[in-house]
């Protein structure tokens, strides 16, 4: 285990207008980690997400990356193309919608080679066998390498999304609902999937999500937000089980038991 | 004799925000140190914060006031104020803990369950796969569950793969909250030679037993919990 943090954020806000996206939302992210972001929709949750992952520039704050080489970078200091490197090999950014992460309209083999074709592999017997052992782990049969996604059902396109994201060996991963709008048996088996490979893979994960079910099960940590504000943050059990803001308390026993 | 941990003047409330922030205070001045090699009980009626020591001292409540100093990797650390990564940090090293009830994972085996602690440290996942079939053999669950998640067991099934993921690591504090509730007499005795095969091994073990028997084959010591009652308030 390192003892540098992966990201350092520091004090960053987002103001659209005079309307507020997140604001002051400072924290640090190791290896192997994975932090739920949780709040309901209009809490900010997802404006922090897409600062993160420079798909949206704040207003004002800092982020730090350590590169693979040990040096940290201010993530908006980068160039444009600097950026979008990062994206396609080090980072995955998982979709609630998986029609926003793929291309619907190449195989699915082709939405996992390319991945890999963006970080210059070549070799077409390499990219298709790499991409037939990424299906096998997202429990998507060989068979349908040659099927285009819109063939497939929701759970499968999202298994297929997570495929293509982790195929680079990302080491940090964004998440924003990926289980959200899928059956619960469907979103059991991803859970658990997601679950195992984050632990093989010794990702850090980032997870916006408004299912506390899901926090719970896939994060180490966690931040509640509301209006912008990180509200409660600490160790996903502990802010679970005793949760200590108001409005922590009002989400917790908001839970439908079953 | 080496105390791995002590605890002094630890105090814990609840405050109900949805309850017009009335405060309900839990426990407080609670101090007491446990010591390897011995097996300390915590004694009192329910609600008298038993169970909430034992999550203080696993980092899964908060705590109000006091110290919680454990011995962590050669050095000594205030659980009370530590970081989240370094309470898991802890978690994974020093405090195992057995929970009264399983939080079961869907689609993982009980195999894996049981296995998991061993595979975090480091562990090889067969060599883990192979100490978790001995313990679960030990535990007389029936081998063909093993392979079957354990969401639909029993109880006393449910309680027992429970037992076995917090025995299988070599974890130098040990909680246990309640490990043998749900048990029958067989198995208990089982868990009696868990804890005595623990205490040989040098660990610290601290628990909540609500049997009588097991209690009296355990304990080397009981702490009265009633004494760390919060002065009694105007309700």
């Amino acid at each position: 285990m390192t003892d540098e943090p992966l990201l350092r954020v520091s004090a960053l806000s987002k103001f659209y207008g005079s309307r507020v996206g997140c604001d002051n939302v400072s924290f640090e992210l190791w290896p192997g980690e994975v932090l739920a972001v949780v709040g309901e929709s209009g809490s900010g949750k997802t404006t922090l997400l897409n600062c993160l992952s420079t798909r949206l520039l704040p207003s004002s704050g800092t982020a730090g990356y350590r590169m693979r080489d040990g040096q940290f970078r201010e993530l908006y200091r980068m160039s444009e193309a600097e950026r979008r490197f990062l994206m396609r090999t080090d980072w995955g950014f998982v979709h609630q919608n998986p029609a926003d992460g793929l291309r619907m309209t190449v195989s699915a083999g082709a939405n996992v080679g390319e991945r890999l074709m963006a970080v210059g592999d070549r070799h077409y017997g390499r990219i298709r066998a790499t991409a037939v052992d990424w299906l096998s782990r997202v429990e998507i049969d060989e068979d349908r390498i040659d099927d285009e996604p819109r063939a497939f059902s929701g759970g499968m396109r999202q298994r297929l999304q997570i495929a293509r994201n982790l195929v680079t060996g990302p080491r940090l991963v964004f998440m924003d609902e990926p289980t959200g709008g899928l059956d619960v048996s469907v979103q059991a088996r991803l859970l658990d999937l997601l679950r195992g490979l984050v632990t093989d893979l010794g990702l850090a994960a980032i997870v916006v999500t408004h299912d506390l079910a899901v926090a719970r099960l896939l994060s180490q940590r966690m931040m509640v937000m509301k209006d912008g504000r990180v509200v409660e943050s600490g160790l996903t059990d502990r802010v679970l089980d005793d949760p200590r803001a108001p409005y922590t308390q009002l989400l917790v026993s908001s839970i439908l038991q079953v | 004799m080496p105390t791995p941990l002590v605890v002094s003047d630890v105090a814990k409330s609840f405050t109900m925000h949805l309850r017009d922030g009335i405060k309900l205070p839990v426990i407080a001045g609670v101090s007491f140190s446990i010591k390897a090699g011995e097996c300390t009980v915590l004694g009192g009626p329910s609600g008298a914060g038993k169970s909430s020591i034992l999550k203080m001292l696993y980092g899964n409540y908060a705590v109000d006031e006091g110290q919680i100093i454990v011995m962590h990797d050669d050095g000594l650390i205030d659980l009370a104020t530590a970081s989240p990564r370094t309470v898991l940090a802890i978690r994974r090293q020093t405090i195992g803990y057995v929970s009264q009830f399983l939080r079961t994972v869907p689609r993982v085996s009980a195999l894996d369950v049981v296995a998991e602690p061993l595979v975090e440290r480091g562990e090889d996942r067969e060599i883990a796969r192979g100490k978790a079939r001995a313990l679960l053999a030990q535990l007389n669950l029936p081998e063909k569950l093993w392979a079957l998640p354990p969401a639909t067991f029993s109880g006393g099934e449910q309680q027992r793969v429970n037992i076995a993921r917090g025995f299988i690591t070599e974890h130098p504090i040990l909680l246990l909250d309640e490990p043998t509730a749900s048990l029958d007499a067989r198995n208990r005795d089982v868990v009696i030679e868990l804890i005595a095969a623990k205490k040989a091994a040098d660990v610290a073990l601290l628990g909540i037993f609500h049997d009588h028997d097991v209690r009296k084959a355990v304990a080397d010591r009981v702490i009265d919990v009633t004494a760390f009652a919060p002065g009694k308030i105007a309700a």
